[in-house]
């Protein structure tokens, strides 16, 4: 922009200055997409992690994207919540907001929450203060400073205790936790901020089959509500929890489907399911 | 008995395990003692405690506010800072100009405007930097203002490209190491090599009397005590954990939504004016502030300090500092020339078998304590059932 346009925009006597504008957006869902991913390419040294990508995701589902090791699935979840950047395409949430052109804190703020495939909490923190660091709040440095629970967040925190089921562990150092209540309790992390869509790299790895299945229920409990995005390994949970599957497969999308359109599919018999009998 | 154990044990699960409320009173004790035991009592009476002790006490715990400041971004933000020298040398700096205008015409060559060394140099005028550092206020302004400054600068340009570990380090050391440089050289304005000494007085007062050597001592010990208090208070808000977070997994963090660069800033800030305020109070003491407080083996002196004490735990830090400052008088005075041995051994030692340092020791000992209480009942009820 010219210098004499950057004047006129300030001058503009309609609005006041831009940056005094309150730039907050709300996810605009008018056409029951939530998520847009077009177009997405991303190379490592020459390496396609990601090769032309499309991918939708409606508001309120509940989707699993499998794929073998070196598919691109965790890298589409880097590029979604801003800690890669990607060499072109477009990821937009909802219709107008643009994510990439928003950092990591940015991206959190709006509304996705993100699971690491290894559990990562805060271990020098109790369950409780891992919970409340989560709350969707005011996040600069002053007003955290300052901060403190009222009532209407310890509500809150009780919930989720509640919803993720470490009411008798609030006090427990989250280092000490089992690696199945960790999961939990970074699941609950991210519920704590209200988030409109979830992203789940592989929750259930290192569980044991009853871990599975409370995770599985969580989780299917989730959608509807908010939107849920489900990486993971384990065929059997992905049949338990999931409506809509979608393959990966060499940085791009192989088929979608439900699962049993999935098992027939000849592409993904040949690729993914043929390999491993 | 048991119940008041449990008692106690709750409490302190509720207040955390801090050391500082007891800590601060045996300080501000101790303070107290020593001062009345230098004023009050005859020189000969076995009580007495000399000037030269009190003057030694205060810089013990000038070095224990370094390693409190140090505590707060290595302990708390995981951030290895071997720069820390820089900043309390700035302070100090800062204490020595106004003390050096202080001076005025009683100065070798009794010029009353320029201090001596720019007389030496020829030089016809104060330089801008100097102008105005002869009132008080405006030299404990730059205290606070030209570490926090730099520290801010230093701090923005690094965090935010995301530079850690041990590169972070380095790039500390070399900042100390380039001020260290560039103080060195006469056209800087600070005195070069000989740096900034023969203070006459503070606000008025003899600084070789007695009563000023106390007060300053009992200022040191109050400035301590608050920053302590201070820093506690600030690791238990929000702020705090958040701080902990970003050590424990600042990735993590940042998906949560805190920026967390800007947390590293504002706390790297903080512990830099902590650090100046130490230097500051330690010039008029010590009587000289010269280029190599700059040096970067200073800075990794003040590390030791906290490895020593056990860090994270700010209490640890400054009896670590303590401690190995007052070893370091008793071993230079006995074998001047082992004590980078002895350092360096305790440093080896320190980190293969005390990684928590002494408060960690403490720690394990007390718990050793509380099992074997633990137990003992319960030996007993077994005993009774066979």
């Amino acid at each position: 922009m010219s210098i004499l346009d950057t004047t006129r925009e300030v001058m503009r006597r309609d609005q006041v200055w831009p940056f005094l504008q309150d730039h907050s957006q709300d996810v605009d869902i008018s056409h029951q997409v939530l998520l847009y991913v077009e177009g997405l390419n991303l190379s490592f040294d020459g390496f396609k992690a990601l090769n032309d990508l499309n991918l939708y995701i409606n508001d309120g589902e509940l989707r699993c994207l499998i794929g073998a090791n070196g598919a691109g699935k965790t890298t589409l979840m880097d590029v979604i919540t801003g800690k890669t950047r990607c060499d072109s395409g477009t990821v937009y949430f909802g219709q107008s907001l643009n994510l990439l052109e928003k950092d990591e804190a940015e991206i959190a703020q709006l509304g996705i929450g993100r699971k690491f495939q290894k559990p990562t909490v805060f271990e020098a923190h109790t369950v409780m203060d891992n919970l409340e660091l989560s709350l969707k709040s005011n996040k600069s440095v002053i007003p955290t400073l300052l901060a403190t629970l009222n009532s209407e967040e310890y509500d809150r925190i009780d919930h989720v205790l509640e919803t993720i089921g470490l009411k008798a562990e609030r006090m427990m150092l989250a280092g000490s936790l089992s690696h199945g209540q960790k999961q939990w309790l970074e699941i609950g992390m991210l519920l704590m901020a209200n988030p409109r869509l979830l992203l789940v790299d592989e929750p259930v790895a290192g569980m044991t089959v009853q871990e599975g299945e409370r995770t599985a229920e969580l989780l299917t409990s989730l959608a509807g509500e908010r939107t849920v995005v489900v990486v993971e390994h384990d065929m059997e949970f992905v049949r338990s929890i999931a409506r809509t599957v979608t393959v990966l497969h060499q940085g791009s999308v192989l088929a979608e489907g439900t699962m049993d359109e999935i098992q027939n599919n000849q592409d993904v018999i040949e690729v993914y399911l043929g390999e491993a009998p | 008995m048991s119940s008041l154990l449990s008692n106690f044990m709750s409490f302190s699960r509720i207040n955390g395990d801090s050391k500082v409320a007891p800590f601060v009173v045996v300080l501000l004790v101790v303070t107290a003692l020593a001062s009345s035991c230098n004023l009050l009592m005859p020189e000969d009476s076995v009580f007495y405690v000399s000037t030269y002790t009190i003057t030694l006490l205060g810089k013990y715990l000038c070095y224990a506010m370094l390693a409190l400041a140090v505590d707060v971004i290595w302990g708390y933000c995981g951030i290895l800072s071997l720069g820390h020298g820089a900043f309390f040398a700035l302070g100090g700096y800062a204490m020595g100009m106004y003390l050096m205008r202080q001076i005025g015409d009683r100065g070798v060559y009794g010029n009353p405007e320029l201090p001596d060394f720019m007389v030496f140099l020829n030089w016809s005028e104060l330089p801008w930097f100097w102008q105005g550092m002869d009132q008080f206020w405006v030299a404990m302004l730059m205290v606070l203002l030209v570490p926090g400054l730099l520290a801010y600068l230093f701090g923005w340009l690094a965090f935010r490209s995301r530079v850690t570990g041990v590169y972070l380090s380095i790039m500390t050391q070399a900042l100390t190491y380039a001020l260290l440089l560039s103080f060195f050289r006469n056209e800087m304005g600070f005195g070069g090599n000989n740096g900034l000494t023969d203070f006459k007085d503070i606000l008025g007062f003899d600084l070789q009397s007695d009563n000023t050597r106390v007060t300053l001592f009992i200022i040191t010990a109050l400035m301590l005590s608050g920053l302590l208090v201070l820093s506690k208070k600030i690791m238990q808000t929000r702020f705090g954990k958040v701080i902990v977070a970003i050590r424990d997994g600042e990735s993590r963090a940042r998906f949560i939504g805190y920026r967390t660069e800007n947390y590293k800033v504002w706390l790297f800030v903080y512990s830099a004016m902590i650090a100046g305020i130490a230097g500051a109070l330690y010039v008029p003491q010590v009587g000289i502030i010269n280029p190599g407080e700059f040096s970067p083996i200073n800075s990794i002196e003040i590390v030791i300090w906290v490895a020593v004490g056990g860090r994270g735990t700010l209490v640890g830090a400054i009896i670590g500092a303590i401690l190995v400052n007052y070893a370091k008088t008793k071993f230079t005075a006995i074998m001047p020339d082992g004590w980078l041995f002895a350092l360096g051994a305790m440093f080896v030692l320190v980190t293969l078998y005390l990684p928590k340092g002494l408060m960690g020791l403490v720690a394990q000992l007390k718990d050793r304590q509380l099992q074997n209480v633990n137990n003992r009942p319960n030996d007993k009820a077994e005993e009774g059932h066979a």
